[in-house]
Order: structure tokens, then C-alpha cells, then sequence
């Protein structure tokens, strides 16, 4: 930040407004999606076709809300965003938890417990973040077929949990890493095992990293449309895969308004974590993605 | 008396480089021995050594004379003190302190009174409900004590622990380790980089360079009669000072022979030594260079030699003066009147002179 | 018994990943590898044919339109990113009031699922009732603006929409990289009386040459791998006019039954995956090791 050292004269306030006034500019660029959906999503069928994509809505209907809810047809089912939300939920919560134990875990070893060839595990883990998922798409079906867990909840989780190990390992070793081995060392003379170092040395010190690893986690997981729509049929699709079939339906009535109150809802459990957690967030999003 | 660390012919390696060569080292009960050296000499990695906190490639660590090759670091009965001190950071003081006896299943009274005992000793009762963050650095290395002594070990490791510490408490902690050593006759490793902490807490000294010992022995060993100039140099402070010499056999004694700068040339005649190589460094202490000589004229030799600089140091003057090609300190006395260029005689203690052999480094 | 156990923990505690990352990333790669040089086409055959498969994508025209639009895709969309979110981060640098609140509204997009995004810009970019009439309705009857129909322009919506989704995090990272810059730099270029711009082309953004590049990396990334965007914006029409490698993919292994098709164009898109991120792992492993 570069402190002004000089600022008092009318062209630095001239300035000054201007560079108000264009990030000013910039905000109505990032929420005009924003408001667009949430004034869609409250006007009627009729008021869309006659108004304005940018007006306020002239009469509030929640109408659209509770037809994206509970009866909005995703193909030839017509129950809603419901069912699949659920689905979500009961997807991501179970990978969400399991990915971020392992990943705890694995962290743990890697940082603190150094053997012969850990390092090159983590690589090889680390690598597999890269990978763009297409190109085990082919197998991995395969595989679920096989192990009888093709469009099932619990494939996706499967899923999820695996291609999840290698981010929830990166994020925890790199908090571990700066905690001084020392640590370990005199838990080791006080006669501490290492699960007994882990849970009572280690795991209390990681509330943040464990808070930052379950919301990249959960965006991850919740946001997934590609092993969603790859792996799911009809009654196990995430949000996500309802809410495209929703909008790209193609029979009856083009319904905006409940296309915009789907979205809404879909984007709506990332969006609270977001708002309340924002901080950790970012720093899962710049953690996860300077190395992935 | 019985030995209680016994190390040996112990070898360590890192992949290809070596770290520790061929170490052997006893020491009695009651013994304080300080591992002495500068970074990366691999005085730390045998103190993980005897603590089994490191696998030894080869050799014995007997602690108390049993054999360590299979024993767990919880089960060798020593405590060990770290340079970061180590706290576990969620844990408030008395849970640091009571958290070992607490996984060894000791009994709640038996942890609460010695928790009691420790806390009164080290004078941190009032700091028992804090977390480690909420500490002074002292304050954090007094903990880091407490949790070494309510183990009441056989041995006490001691990992660099006054290193984070600044200057003052620095040498208040260093004498109040000396008091626990002496009211508890325990038997202490310690290491340090620093020669002084070595030199004031120590029965016994480890010099150590690149994984070999350099020097077994006592502080006044250590200082009097290093066994090369290595030892020499590192230990005492101003060093030791080394001066380059050739000597010249006689009838029946050395000739030393010193070039000065000028030219001139400074002999010393060596009468007890039968035999002495052609180069020779010449190792004087800066105290056994002084400005008067003593009480007993006979064993010194006076050499004339301009004053460069002048380092007032408070308790003592130290007067830099160049002996041969080399720089040399001598530690005067503070009131001296001695100014920058002048001539003048500086008295050389020939008692007290150590010969290196200035090929091999070793003492003569 | 137990010593035995707690010594290997470690080991028993890292082996499961190591073998699942092993047989789910490495294992299916090479499967994926493999069949990519068969003739499989609705079930995998595992008689390898040479690269019959990478003949057949490089003559497919619809494979073709996939890596044009990559290019263009990737390249816009990366190039607008960077700038975009690097204008923003200098303008929030200069001790903006409501900084956090504005950071805040930058960057919400990102928590949102790609799919959210393709739907709020497609209801946005409807030629019949989203900005177009807008603009009409302000009196400019003859404005036209149906690129999310027009096979020519299709693809550039996925970049308005991608550059909307991914511009305020790239602003994140800038932010982050001017606060790092050395300040007692900064304060002896002041002192020199040099002027605030040329601080920044002068001193600053030089020394912000590691987060362009990690910018540049993780911007490339997304892009090969955009996927869902596209689904959700344009289907990848119309016709295919849309088309990326990773629809291709889709469209090839899961409702064409051509496996083979499927497998190879996967293989590519690793290529330049790690085309672009292998150097930039390698550099930054290296790194590490000389610190």
C-alpha cells in the first residue's frame, strides 16, 4: 500500500472520486447476476415477459421459490430442487468428514513423522490434484460398476472422498510443517504415543486449518457437477446436475423465474458459508489453488 | 561411583554424510557434561541419539548400564529440555507439566503434588492456569524445566535451552541451572554452541567439530591444554591466540624463532620439549600476555611490540599488537595508560604456552 | 507387539492413500492411456492399435472446434482475468474505506458452483428478454445482442461469464502479492520522489512476477478443465459450436459410447495440463529444496 504522502490539493480529490466512482462501477458488475436472479426469481411468468431484465419486481411472488422447491420438473420427475438438496447434503457431509480425517492424518505423517519415501508419497499425492478428472471418468465408472456402487450416494462419496485426499493432505501438511518438531519429540519422551500426539497435541491446534479444509471441502463437494453427472442417475443427482436439468429442460413453458429461484437456491448453502466464513474461504481458495 | 551414560564407538549418517564418527563418552552420576561446538557439528543429533529420539547406525548408548539398542525414549528415564521448549500450546502450564505423568498413568494426588513441588522450586505458582503463549520467554523456559523435573529422571538432556533467551536472563537461567544441578546432584547433557555456558556449567566438556570429537575433559582442561587449535580457538574468549613460529634444534634445547614484522627476529629457547617440528603455532592465552610481569620474572619473555588498537572492556583492557605476522590480544589490566602506537613491552607467560604442530593441528 | 505397531504407525496410517492414490490417479491414467490406443468404441477392447484413436480426433472437425475454442477460451479468458483483477487490486490498494466490504463483493463468485453462474448469465444474455431489450427499452431500437445463440460468438459469452466467475480471486491474489512487496522499498522510492504510478510499473508489479505466474497457472487450469460453465451456458451449442475438450470428452464417453474417442481426448487435455503445470510444480519443488 502506498501511504500518499501529499494529498491535500483538488486534483488528488478529484482523483480520489474517480477511483470511487469505478469501483463503484465494478461492484454493480459483480452483483448485477446477483440481483438479476433474486428480482427474477420474485416476479410472476407474466411481469418477465413485460418488464424489464433490470427493474424491481412490481408485485413480490414467492411462487417460483416454491415451485423450484417441490415441484419443478427435472426431466420426467417434476419434485423439485428438493430431494436432490438432500442429496447433496448427504453427500458432501460424509465426504466432507472422511476426506478432511484422512487428510488430517496423512498431513500429520507427512509433516511431523518423516520416513524413507514420504516425501515422495506427497508428491505423487500432490500431483493428483492436477489431473483434470476426465481422464479417470472412464475407469472410474468402471470401477463403481464393479464394485456395485454405480449411481449410488455412496459411489459419489467414494469419489469425492478420494480426489479429495490429495487437497485435505496438502493443506494440513502445510499447517503441520510449522509446528516446530520439537513438539513431537518431547511427547515422545513424556510417553506419548503417536495417535495420543495427534489427539492431544496436534488436533487441538488445528481448528483453523480444519475449518479451512472442511469449507474447501464442502464448496468442492457441493458445487461438483462433473462426478455428479457422471456417476448419479436419476434419483441420486446433486443439486447441481437438478438444477442444470431444471434450466435446460425443454418441455412446457420456459419458467425464468423459477430457473433464477433454483439457482438461487442451489448457490444458496456455498453463499452462507461464504458470507460467514469468507475469511477462511480465501484462504483455502489461495492455498488450494497456488499449488492446484 | 557408577557410570551412567556410557556412549559407544557410535556412527550416524544422513544419506551419504557421516555426523557422528565414532563417538565414545562415559560419564559418572552427578556429572554435568556439556556437548560443545559450532553449528552442525552434530552435537545435537547425539543428544537425539542418546535420547532415542534418532537411530544410531552403529555403537552402544548404555544409560544407567543398561543397553538403550531397544528402548523407547518414554522408557530410558531422562527428561529433555528443548531450545524452543517445546510447550504444547493448548495446554495450560500445569497440563504441560503434569501431561507425561498423566499418559504414564500416574495416580491424580501423586501428579498434583509433585505439579506443587516443581511449581514451588521454580517459583511459577502463579503462572499454573496461563498457556504458553501468554508467557515471557524466561517464563516459557522455566516451564520447560519443570516439565524435565517432575519426571525426576536419571539423566537430564538439555537442547540448546537457554539459546532463545536474551543477554540478562540469559546468565541468570545459566546460574540457576547450575543451582538445580548442585541442589539436585542429578546428571545433566547439555549442549550449546557457547563456549561460556560450556566453560561455567560443566564437570566435563565434549568439543565437538564435524561429527568427531575434538576434546574430552574438564573446563580447565579444556582452557589450559587443548588438544588442537581447533580447541584452541573455539573455546575461551578473546581466543586463544596463534602464533606462527620455526624452531631450530640446539644441543640440547629448541631454538623458537618468531619473524616480526620488521624483520627482527624474537627467540625463545624450549628446554623440556625433546622434540618439535620445523613450523609450530604458538598458543597463548591473552591473559598470559600481560603489560608488567609478574611476581616470578624468570619464566617470562619480554617482547616490544607497537600497540594497534585498544579495547576497553571494562574489568579488563584487551591491547591488540602484532607478534610475528599475526594479530594477538592481550588482556591487560584496565587501569593501564598504554596509547595507540606507542611502543612498549608486552610480557609473555612461557609457562602457559601450548605448541601445535602447525601441519597436523595438533598439540605438542 | 506394540513398539512393533507404533514404530510403523506412520507408515499404516499413509499406506492406504499411498495405494489408493496410487490405483485411482496413476492406475487409471495408464488404463485411460491405454484404451486410448484401441479400437474400443461402446465397450473397452484392450488391443492395442496404435494411435488410430488420436487420428480419429484430429480428423474430427467437432474436435477441432473444441481445441480452437480452448485457445480462444484460455486466452481471453486468462488475458481479461489478469487484467481485470489486477486494475482492481491496484485501485483497492490505495487505502480504500470500505475495502473489505468491496473485497467481500469481488469475490463472491467464486463460492458459487459454475453451474449457478451459467444460469444467471444465460438468463442475463437472453436475446429476447435479458440485456438486449434492456438496452432496446432505453431507446436504442436496433441494438442486437444474441452472441449466446450465435454460433460465431457463443464462445465469447463463456468468456464474459468465466471472466465474471474467476476475475475477483485473481484480484484476491494481487492484492496479497502488492501488500507483500518490501514497504521500505516503497518508502525510499517516495523519498526519492518518485511518482505513484511509476512506483508501480517501476517497482511493484516486477516484483509480483511469481503471482502472475501462479495466477497464470491456476487461470490455465481452470480453464482446460471448464466444463460445467459451458454445460450450463450454452449446452455447448448451439450445435457445437461451444464445444471445449472436456464436453467433447463427456459427450464422447457418456452419451456417444465411444470410449475410445473419450479416452484419448482425456489423454490430451492431461498433456496440456501438465504442460503448463509440470514446469511450474517442478520450479516450485526446487524452490523448496534450496531453501
Amino acid at each position: 500500500m502506498i501511504n500518499n504522502i501529499n494529498n491535500t490539493n483538488y486534483t488528488n480529490l478529484l482523483l480520489r472520486f474517480l477511483l470511487y466512482f469505478i469501483l463503484i462501477v465494478f461492484v454493480l458488475y459483480y452483483l448485477l447476476p446477483l440481483f438479476v436472479m433474486i428480482t427474477t426469481s420474485l416476479k410472476s411468468l407474466e411481469e418477465i415477459r413485460t418488464g424489464s431484465l433490470v427493474s424491481l419486481p412490481r408485485n413480490i411472488t414467492f411462487e417460483a421459490w416454491g415451485t423450484a422447491w417441490s415441484s419443478a420438473c427435472t426431466g420426467i420427475q417434476c419434485e423439485g430442487l428438493r430431494p436432490f438438496f438432500w442429496n447433496s447434503i448427504f453427500i458432501a457431509i460424509p465426504a466432507v468428514f472422511i476426506s478432511t480425517l484422512i487428510g488430517a492424518l496423512n498431513g500429520y505423517v507427512v509433516a511431523q513423522w518423516r520416513f524413507r519415501g514420504a516425501n515422495i508419497i506427497f508428491a505423487l499425492m500432490l500431483f493428483g490434484c492436477f489431473i483434470p478428472f476426465q481422464v479417470i471418468l472412464l475407469p472410474m465408472a468402471r470401477i463403481l460398476g464393479l464394485m456395485d456402487l454405480a449411481g449410488s450416494i455412496t459411489g459419489l462419496i467414494f469419489v469425492h472422498v478420494i480426489y479429495g485426499i490429495g487437497f485435505t493432505t496438502l493443506f494440513f501438511r502445510n499447517y503441520y510443517v510449522n509446528i516446530p518438531n520439537e513438539l513431537v519429540k518431547a511427547a515422545k519422551i513424556d510417553g506419548a504415543t503417536f495417535l495420543r500426539i495427534f489427539w492431544s497435541i496436534f488436533l487441538p491446534l488445528s481448528l483453523p486449518i480444519i475449518v479451512v479444509t472442511v469449507i474447501w471441502q464442502f464448496t468442492q463437494i457441493w458445487n461438483d457437477f462433473l462426478f455428479g453427472v457422471s456417476f448419479s442417475q436419476a434419483g441420486t443427482q446433486p443439486i447441481t446436475v437438478a438444477l442444470n436439468n431444471i434450466v435446460n429442460s425443454t418441455t412446457g413453458v420456459k419458467e425464468y423465474n423459477v430457473d433464477m429461484a433454483a439457482a438461487i437456491i442451489a448457490a444458496m448453502p456455498t453463499l452462507i458459508v461464504y458470507v460467514f466464513a469468507g475469511k477462511y474461504f480465501i484462504r483455502g481458495l489461495t492455498a488450494g489453488s497456488v499449488k492446484g | 561411583m557408577n557410570s551412567i551414560l556410557k556412549i559407544k564407538n557410535v556412527n550416524k549418517n544422513f544419506g551419504k554424510i557421516s555426523v557422528l564418527n565414532d563417538i565414545n563418552i562415559d560419564i559418572e552420576s552427578g556429572d554435568f557434561l556439556v556437548l560443545v561446538g559450532p553449528s552442525g557439528c552434530g552435537k545435537s543429533t547425539l543428544l537425539n541419539c542418546i535420547a532415542g529420539l534418532e537411530i544410531i547406525d552403529s555403537g552402544d548408548v548404555f544409560i544407567d548400564n543398561k543397553d538403550m539398542s531397544d528402548v523407547a525414549p518414554k522408557d530410558r528415564d531422562i527428561a529433555m529440555v528443548f531450545q524452543s521448549y517445546a510447550l504444547y500450546p493448548t495446554m495450560t502450564v500445569e497440563k504441560n507439566i503434569t501431561f507425561g505423568m498423566k499418559v504414564r498413568g500416574v495416580p491424580d494426588d501423586v501428579q498434583k503434588e509433585k505439579l506443587k513441588e516443581v511449581a514451588k522450586q521454580l517459583q511459577i505458582e502463579n503462572l499454573l492456569k496461563r498457556k504458553p503463549g501468554q508467557l515471557s520467554g524466561g517464563q516459557r523456559q522455566r516451564v520447560a524445566m519443570g516439565r524435565a523435573l517432575v519426571r525426576n529422571p536419571r539423566l537430564f538432556l538439555f537442547d540448546e535451552p537457554l539459546s532463545n533467551l536474551d543477554a540478562k536472563l540469559r546468565v541468570e537461567m545459566r546460574t540457576e541451572i547450575k543451582r538445580l544441578h548442585y541442589d539436585l546432584g542429578a546428571s545433566m547433557v547439555y549442549v550449546t554452541h557457547d563456549q561460556i555456558e560450556a566453560m561455567t556449567l560443566a564437570t566435563k566438556i565434549v568439543v565437538m567439530k564435524d561429527g568427531f570429537i575434538q576434546q574430552i575433559g574438564t573446563p580447565a582442561e579444556i582452557y589450559n591444554y587443548p588438544e588442537n587449535i581447533f580447541v584452541a580457538d573455539f573455546m575461551g574468549s578473546p581466543p586463544m591466540n596463534l602464533i606462527n613460529a620455526t624452531t631450530i634444534k640446539e644441543k640440547n634445547h629448541y631454538k623458537i624463532n618468531i619473524k616480526m614484522e620488521d624483520g627482527s627476529i624474537v627467540s625463545i629457547k624450549e628446554k623440556n620439549k625433546s622434540k618439535l617440528p620445523e613450523d609450530l603455532l604458538l598458543g597463548i592465552r591473552p591473559e598470559n600476555i600481560t603489560e608488567t610481569s609478574l611476581k616470578n620474572k624468570q619464566n617470562c619473555h619480554i617482547i616490544r611490540s607497537k600497540v594497534d588498537i585498544i579495547e576497553p572492556a571494562g574489568s579488563d583492557t584487551f591491547v591488540v599488537t602484532k607478534i610475528g605476522n599475526t594479530e594477538v590480544t592481550a588482556r591487560f589490566n584496565s587501569e593501564t595508560q598504554v596509547s595507540v602506537g606507542s611502543e612498549i613491552d608486552f610480557v609473555v607467560d612461557l609457562g602457559k604456552i601450548s605448541y601445535f604442530d602447525k601441519l597436523s593441528g595438533q598439540r605438542i | 507387539m506394540s513398539n512393533w505397531l507404533e514404530k510403523h504407525l506412520p507408515k499404516i496410517v499413509l499406506g492406504p492413500s499411498f495405494l489408493v492414490i496410487i490405483l485411482f490417479v496413476y492406475g487409471f491414467i495408464a488404463w485411460t492411456a491405454w484404451i486410448s490406443f484401441t479400437r474400443s468404441r461402446l465397450m473397452p477392447k484392450y488391443d492395442i492399435d496404435g494411435f488410430i484413436q488420436y487420428q480419429r480426433l484430429f480428423d474430427s472437425p467437432r474436435w477441432e472446434v473444441a481445441i480452437d475454442n480452448l485457445f480462444i477460451f484460455g486466452f481471453l479468458f486468462i488475458l481479461i482475468s489478469m487484467l481485470l483483477g489486477l486494475v482492481i487490486a491496484i485501485f483497492l490498494d490505495q487505502k480504500i474505506r470500505i475495502e473489505g466490504a468491496l473485497r467481500t463483493i469481488y469475490l463472491y463468485p467464486m463460492a458459487l458452483s459454475l453451474i449457478v453462474t451459467g444460469t444467471a448469465w444465460k438468463w442475463i444474455l437472453n436475446p429476447g428478454l435479458g440485456l438486449e431489450s434492456v438496452i432496446k427499452g432505453w431507446g436504442f431500437k436496433d441494438f442486437t445482442f444474441d452472441w449466446v445463440i450465435n454460433p460465431d460468438f457463443a464462445i465469447y459469452t463463456v468468456v464474459i461469464a468465466g471472466v465474471w466467475q474467476a476475475s475477483g480471486f485473481v484480484m484476491a491474489l494481487f492484492l496479497a502479492g502488492l501488500r507483500s512487496v518490501d514497504q521500505e522499498i516503497i518508502k525510499a522510492a517516495q523519498v526519492d520522489g518518485v511518482p505513484t504510478l511509476r512506483i508501480y510499473t517501476a517497482i511493484i508489479i516486477p516484483s509480483m512476477a511469481p503471482i502472475f505466474l501462479s495466477a497464470f497457472i491456476v487461470l490455465a487450469h481452470l480453464a482446460i478443465k471448464s466444463f460445467d460453465l459451458v454445460i450450463a451456458l450454452t449446452g455447448g451449442g448451439p450445435g457445437y459450436a461451444t464445444d471445449l475438450p472436456a464436453t467433447y470428452m463427456y459427450t464422447m464417453a457418456f452419451s456417444r459410447g465411444d470410449i475410445g474417442q473419450a479416452a484419448s481426448s482425456a489423454i490430451i487435455m492431461m498433456l496440456v495440463v501438465f504442460a503448463v503445470v509440470v514446469p511450474y510444480l517442478y520450479s516450485e519443488l526446487r524452490n523448496k529444496n534450496d531453501q
